[in-house]
This record gives structure tokens, sequence and C-alpha cells, in this order.
């Protein structure tokens, strides 16, 4: 029976997972939440037979006990989290808390298989990340003031990242984190959202050179000491978010045509300069001439990537371990070795069905400084991913970012969960606007009938 | 009210329009992606899984029995037996001859064990059975490969080659399979990890080399056929009009050459140029070629270029530049100089010889079948393209067979077939006058079935050392034939 299971839950698991993808973008045929609503409940069960089929080859294999108790845990945390939501808040986009709950819970049992301890760790940060992530919607709903802050945004962002690059000088590496009580920090990761709004702030007032100016030395700021403190990946998506930040606040096509010259211009200028630039576009044009060094690591994912065919080998079945830094930035390729392509295809559906719908919430927005939050955040979500996943299949260079949801690290996990609480925010400050709108005018009818 | 708010939909709309275009551009680039992702993963997994620093091939290995390698004829060539308490051994019953074909798969892999590998370690049986046993803790039968290697042909080649270093390759012209490869020095597989470390000592032998596909020589006068075939590109009505009158050696500037052992072929044709293997007529011609146009010829029979092969050879060497001078051309016009050609090459461009001008794709896995013998893969031949036209292949194959009737290559006359091919001696010494002995051809010459190429290091004159080895290896085919 066991080895049945083993065999077959990888057909299982590609095809409940398309059926959910597929629920994913069927939620763009109707308008409102109410019309949707069968649809989050077909997601519910497929949510349930992808994780299932995915925890059970995991505890095939392994056989502890623990490891039920933990599976047990995690659906409870999970559907509690897609409940409660729903509950707290009715008005919530409800296909961005279930993809938020279907792509961490994949984390999870991804986790489990890849490193037990890192899993339970992962488990514990979520868990509080999705309290986190109740509170924030209240907090953005009721305070108004969010869009006078722009000095306080600017100086945690560049207070943050600079105290981290000192640091860094001081211990002579790249060092990306603080240690609080045991408890490690990577600023960049929560810094993105707070420059997100801090951006917005400057630019949902009608754009003058003299904003313009400013926002752009406050994102040079940030971008110079990511790309210093040697986190080029988080420079790369500071940078993008900016770029598009502006154009949306413009509509004027000669800024994005600066900035992306702009940036190619500096990208070709930290080519020349810096040597660890060097070594990865060498790592990513011919990494098989360097195998044993510098491509090492993506010669790696790519036999991983290269081993799954289309349903994989089966969760426990590859060697995923023998990529580096596997449950962090390779974990893509761990998912395409085991899983398949077509899994990782239907995760990367995933991802895009999330992203498009907080773009419709942005268009949605008629508050300027809420439609460019959400642009902002959305893009830095979505390029995250680009290049996690594009580095790791040698589609554009490495750069090292995590895949949201899914890596393992509490910053990672935490920021991209109350990001998107933000998010959820946003989108229920335009229901209430809507609701409230409503209520109006239903008075006003009643009124005219009277 | 009304026109107020017909003006505002259409703004609200133009206000987001850039978002549209951001959303649209990313989903792209996704989809870009993802095109990439699913073609990189579909096309490369076999690639990917050869790879030495692959830790996955440990772990096929570990759950599959490593598969059989099969002759044409069925013989099991390399087989892998496992002992009552699950130690495996891979055995090669034929010890030293297949030893560069096969290879071995200890200490590295070499041979068909490293190029059909990917084969060979995976289990292609059904799942169910699988299953069963994986419950009762047996391993999987791997995958089995037969090839197109023939055991008579190659026995025939071993022994022909005897005590000598150097290669004799053999193939089918008319498909690419590839008969026979022997190349001496060789070893026994069988105790490969015990006589490593003396086999890495010597560096001398070259013993772990594949001479037929990764030993370089100078060509000699085997190149005459690509000269030949230059000249009558250049000069495609008057080339049978050809005429020069030798008189044993020809001096350009500082450069001499002179015709083998000091003959003299008085008039010649270029039909007997060829079959005489006249060095000064040749280098009479090469003077006069226009240096582009050879380049272009070199180019078009794979000279300083990839070659159609999936195993691990070298590339042929000939850079031929617009200033190169005459005495530089005399001496690349017969093959000397700077000159050098893999023996596999110089079989491939005497198969397109033989077959019309085209070239079959040299291969030496027919089909992969799983245990319980269904064919998990089937490689059919493959057209490579034309090196030449078919008229020009027919002029060559006529100056062959010239050389067997009335040339160099005479001790292939009179013979149940009729032979056809190109003789050469390459020195590689000339303060010695040491030569490979070369010797390139096909039969029967009709209707060719075989091309042979055979070089043997350091043993003198082809005429007189190679082509009775080549002849032996077309009696074993041909007889085998009938």
């Amino acid at each position: 029976m066991a080895g049945y299971i083993t065999e077959f839950s990888k057909y299982f698991i590609a095809l409940f997972a398309s059926f959910y993808t597929y629920e994913c973008f069927a939620v763009f045929r109707y308008e409102t939440e109410r019309e949707r609503s069968g649809i989050y409940i077909r997601q519910y069960v497929f949510m349930f037979l992808v994780h299932l089929s995915c925890f059970l080859p995991i505890y095939i294999k392994t056989g502890k006990l623990e490891y039920i108790f933990f599976f047990i845990f995690q659906q409870i945390a999970l559907y509690t989290t897609t409940v409660l939501y729903h509950l707290i808040y009715p008005q919530a986009n409800r296909l961005i808390i279930n993809n938020m709950c279907f792509l961490t819970g994949i984390g999870f049992l991804i986790l489990t298989r890849l490193a037990y301890k890192r899993a339970v760790r992962q488990f514990v940060i979520a868990v509080c990340s999705f309290v986190i992530a109740f509170l924030i919607p209240m907090l953005i709903t009721r305070v108004r003031k969010w869009r006078d802050l722009t000095w306080i945004y600017g100086a945690v962002g560049i207070l943050s990242l600079g105290g981290v690059l000192i640091m860094g000088a001081v211990t002579h590496g790249a060092k990306l984190s603080f240690t609080v009580l045991g408890l490690s920090f990577q600023p960049s990761e929560f810094v993105k959202i707070v420059f997100v709004c801090m951006l917005a702030a400057i630019l949902c007032r009608p754009v003058t050179l003299w904003s313009l100016t400013i926002s752009a030395a406050a994102a040079g700021v940030h971008v110079v000491i990511l790309a210093l403190s040697r986190d080029l990946g988080s420079a790369l998506i500071y940078f993008v978010a900016y770029v598009v930040m502006v154009y949306v606040a413009t509509g004027k096509k000669r800024y994005l045509l600066a900035g992306l010259l702009g940036g190619g211009g500096a990208a070709y200028l930290s080519y020349r300069i810096f040597s660890h630039v060097q070594v990865r576009v060498q790592a990513w044009l011919d990494p098989w001439s360097v195998i044993d060094k510098e491509g090492y690591q993506i010669t790696q994912s790519l036999f991983a990537i290269g081993s799954g065919g289309l349903f994989g080998l089966g969760l426990c079945q590859g060697s995923p371990g023998s990529i580096p830094f596997v449950t962090t930035d390779f974990i893509f390729s761990a998912i395409a070795e085991e899983l398949g392509i077509l899994f990782s295809l239907c995760l990367i559906l995933i991802y895009i069905s999330c992203f498009v719908m907080i773009m419709q919430i942005a268009m949605s927005m008629r508050d300027e400084f809420y439609r460019l939050t959400a642009v902002g955040l959305g893009i830095t979500y979505i390029f995250q991913i680009f290049l996690t996943i594009g580095g790791g299949i040698k589609f554009i260079p490495l750069t090292g970012v995590t895949l949201p949801f899914i890596s393992y690290g509490g910053s990672s996990v935490l920021s991209t969960i109350v990001m998107f609480a933000v998010l959820q925010g946003i989108y229920l400050t335009g229901g209430r606007h809507h609701a409230a709108k409503k209520a109006v005018a239903k008075t006003e009818k009643k009124e005219k009938k009277s | 009210m009304l026109p107020k708010k017909q003006s505002r939909k259409p703004k609200k709309k133009k206000r987001n329009r850039e978002i549209t275009q951001v959303t649209v551009s990313f989903v792209a680039l996704f989809l870009a992606m993802m095109g990439y992702f699913t073609v990189y993963a579909m096309t490369h997994e076999e690639e990917l899984m050869n790879n030495n620093y692959n830790t996955r091939q440990q772990l096929l290995s570990a759950r599959n029995v490593r598969g059989t390698i099969y002759a044409a004829g069925g013989e099991a060539l390399a087989e892998t037996r496992e002992e009552a308490d699950g130690t495996e051994t891979r055995v090669y019953p034929y010890d030293n001859l297949f030893s560069h074909a096969v290879g071995y798969a200890d200490k590295g892999k070499s041979g068909l064990e490293a190029q059909a590998n990917y084969y060979l370690i995976q289990s292609s049986i059904p799942t169910l059975n699988k299953i069963r046993g994986g419950n009762s803790g047996d391993k999987n039968p791997g995958d089995d490969v037969y090839t197109t290697l023939d055991v008579e042909i190659q026995e025939a080649a071993e022994r022909a080659l005897g005590v000598y270093h150097g290669a004799i390759i053999a193939l089918d012209p008319r498909t690419g399979e590839i008969l026979a490869m022997v190349s001496k020095p060789d070893f026994d597989p069988n105790r490969i990890a015990a006589e490593w470390e003396d086999i890495l000592a010597d560096e001398e032998n070259g013993t772990l080399l594949n001479r037929t596909t990764q030993g370089l020589y100078p060509p000699g006068s085997t190149f005459k056929i690509v000269t030949a075939l230059e000249y009558i590109r250049e000069n495609p009505g008057t080339y049978a009009d050809y005429r020069y009158t030798c008189g044993g050696s020809i001096k350009e500037g500082d450069d001499v050459i002179n015709c083998y052992h000091g003959s003299k072929h008085g008039q010649v044709s270029l039909q007997t140029s060829f079959a005489k293997s006249c060095n000064t007529s040749f280098a009479n011609m090469g003077m006069g070629f226009d240096r582009m146009k050879f380049a272009d010829t070199l180019d078009s029979l794979l000279f300083n270029q990839e070659l159609p092969l999936s195993c691990v050879y070298n590339r042929s060497k000939l850079e031929i530049q617009e200033n190169d001078s005459n005495g530089e051309m005399m001496q690349n016009a017969i093959g000397q100089g700077r000159t050098q050609i893999t023996p596999i090459h110089l079989a491939m461009i005497t198969a397109s010889v033989a077959n019309g001008g085209i070239l079959m794709k040299p291969y030496m896995i027919r089909r992969v079948e799983s245990a319980d013998g269904t064919v998990v893969r089937e490689f059919s031949p493959e057209t490579y393209g034309e090196l030449m036209t078919a008229q020009e292949a027919d002029i060559l194959a006529e100056y062959m067979k010239a050389v067997v009737e009335s040339g160099t290559g005479t001790k292939l006359s009179g013979l149940p077939y009729t032979a056809a091919g190109k003789t050469g001696s390459a020195e590689f010494n000339t303060q010695k006058g040491e030569s490979h002995a070369w010797f390139t051809g096909f039969a029967p010459a009709e209707d060719p079935q075989i091309v042979v190429t055979v070089i043997i290091e350091g043993a003198g004159s082809g005429g007189d050392y190679a082509v009775p080895m080549a002849r032996r290896v077309f009696d074993a085919c041909l007889k085998e034939a009938e």
C-alpha cells in the first residue's frame, strides 16, 4: 500500500493543483466576491487534497508520529485563518487569502521534507504572522494618517538598511540581518513595504519636478545602500518598484524610459566595477565552465530541474539536498525535481493570479495613495518571484532572493504575509467606500420614497 | 449630471492604462519564463543526468541494477552480475575486445558506458512491478542498450591491428551505424580498477585514449580525396583534362615536395595522380588553389568544426588563410604540415563519397529496451546532410576504385568483391622518415555496404600495411553478408 501511495501521490498532486489553479483564474469571470464564493469553497477542498497528497508520501518515508500532528496543526492554522478572515472581514478578498494559505502550506510541506526543524520554525513564525495579519486591515481602515508619514517611512527605511550596512562593514561580510533576542531580522524584507508607502506618499500628491527629485533621491539612497550591502536582488526589486510607481503616478513614458536606461547604465557600471557582479554574470552565461566554483549552485539547481519530468520524482524520491541554499534561494528547483513541471507551472500561475488580483485592486482604488501603494507592493511581490525562479532556472542571473510564502526564512514569511494584509486593508478601504456609498444611495432612495 | 458622468468614465479608464500595461508586461514576462522553464527541463534531462557533478546518478544506481549493453547480434558486451549477498560486478565477457567502444564504468565512465549511462541507470519497467519490487526490497532492472557493434567485424579488426598501436573504424555508409571501433593500445575493462594506477602512470601509450575519435593524425595522402575534390570544384569543366609531368619532385622557393620512395610518375592525369598518389602533382594543384574556396571546401567537409557525434571526440584541424604561401599550400595539398584529422572524421568523409555525397550521422546506440522487452527509445538512421554533390561523390568513388585496380591499393584487387579507397603514408618524423600507414575505403564499390578506415602508428606505407588490414575487415563483413 505504502509503495502505491508513494508512486501515485505525485499524479494526484498535479491533478488537484491544476484544479485549484483553474479556480484561481475562474475568479476573474465574476465581478463581486459574492458570486465567487462557490469557487472559494472548491478551492478549500482542492487545497486540502493537494496538501494531503503531499503529506502522505513524506509520512510514509519517515514514519514518525510527530509528522502527523504537525500536519494537523498546519491544516488547523491554515483553515482557521481563511475562515476567520472571512468572518472578521466579510468584504476581504478571498482569492488572496486562499492563495496565501495554499502557498504557505506548500512551504510547510516542502520544508518538512527538506529540513523538519526549519519547517517547525517556519510554522511558528507563520502563525504569528497570521495573527498580525488580522490586525493590519483594521489599522489601515481606521487610521487615516498613513499618507502623511512620508518622512517617517524614509527615516525608518534608510536607518535600518544603513544600520545593516555599517554592521556588515564591521564584520567584513555581506551581512543582511540584525539579531535581536536570538531572532534574526532581515530589514530589507520589511523596508520593502515601508519604501513603497514612502514613494506612494510622495507621489500621491500632484507630481511636480520637486517631488520627483525628492522621490528619486530617496529611492536612490535605498538602492545604493542595498547595492553596497551586496544585496543585489533587493536593490533590483526596490529599483523596479520605483520606476513602475513613477510611471503609474505620472503616466509619462519618458520617465519609464529614463528609469530603464538609468537602471541599465547602473547595472553595466556595477558589472564593470564589482567583481562579485561579474562572477554572477559569468556563472549565468556559462555555468558549466566554472562548475566547480561559481557555477556550482546554478548547475546543481539545473540538475534538479532536469530530473523531475512532468510529474516529478515524487516527494522524498529525489536528491534536492545536493543544491546549496535549497530551503531559501533554490526551493523552486526542489519543487520542480520532486513535484514535477506541471505542479511548478501551477505554482507560478497561482502567483500570477495573486498579482493580477492585486493590480485589479489597485485599479479599483480612487484614492491615489492606496492606488500607488497597491501597485508598488504588487510589483515588489511579482518581481521577487521573477528573480528567484528565473535565477534558479538560469533564465536570468542569480540574485539570491527568496520565494514568497514558500522559502524558509522568518523575515521573508512575515513580510510577505504583512504585505498581503496591507493589500487586504487597502482593498477594504475601497470596499468600505463602496458599501458606504451603497448605504447612502439606499437612504437617499428611502428619503425620496417618503 | 449626465454629461459629467460620461466624461468621468473614460477618464478613469485612462487613469489606469499604465497599470494595465505594467500588468500585461509582467504576465508576458512570466509566460516567457514558464515557456523557457518547460522547454529546458523537458529537453535537457539526458544531458543533465549524464553530468558527473550530478549526484542523482548514484541515486538511480542505488535503486536500479545497471542495464546490459548488447552487440548487434545479441551478444552481451557489458552486464552487471549480482551475487547472493547483493554485491554487484560489472562484467565484460569480451575482455579487451571492446575496451574503447564499450568503455568502463568504474573510475569514471567512458565509451558507451558513459554515452548510454542515462539509459542504463533508468528502469522503465511498469510502475506496478517497481512497487512490488520496492516492497520486497529488490532493485529494479535497468534498461538495456542494443548497439550497432558487430562482434565478428570487431574481432577481425582487432586481430588485424594485432600488436600495433593505431585504430580501425568500420561503419555502414547507408545508415551511419558504427560496426567496429578498435583502438590500440587497449585495456581489460574487467580489471580497470586494479590496473587504474598503472594505466594513468603510463603517459607514453595513452591507453585510455580512444584513437578512433580522439586521435589526431596528419592525414598524409588520404587527404588527396579532399584535394582532388577541391580541384574538381575549381575546374568543373576541365578537371578531366588535367595533365602534369611528374619528375619525382617539385620545388617552390625553399620548399621541396618529393614523391614517395623517390618514384617518378611521368605524365599523369587527375585520376592517375590520385591512383598513384603522386605528391608532386597534388602539390602542383595545391599551389593554384583559390585559398578562400579551399577553406570553404574544408568547411563543407567539417574541418575545424563540430562533428555530428554524441561521443567524445576531437575536432580535425586545418585553417587556411588568404595569404598562405605556395609552400604551405603544397604541404596542405598532400595532407602534411598543419593538417590533423581523426580516423572517424576520415571515415565520415569516405562514407559520404560511398553514399552519393550524403553523410549519415554515425551512431552506436540502436535501441533501448526495458527489462520486460518494451522498447523505450529507438534510434533510426539520421541524415546529416550533403558534404558533396552526387556527381562529385561519383567521380571520387571512380578514382578510389582506380587506386585499388591500378594504384597503391592493389592488395585489395582480385577479390570476390570490388573495393575502393585511398592509401596514405603520413610522415610524422621527417628526420627518421617514419610514417603512419593509412587506408580509408569502402566495398563493394558498386553498392557500398561498409566503410573501413585504418591507421597504424609508425608502420610505414599505407599500401603495404594498412590495406591488408582493411581487407580482413572487408572480408569479415562481406562474407557475413553472403
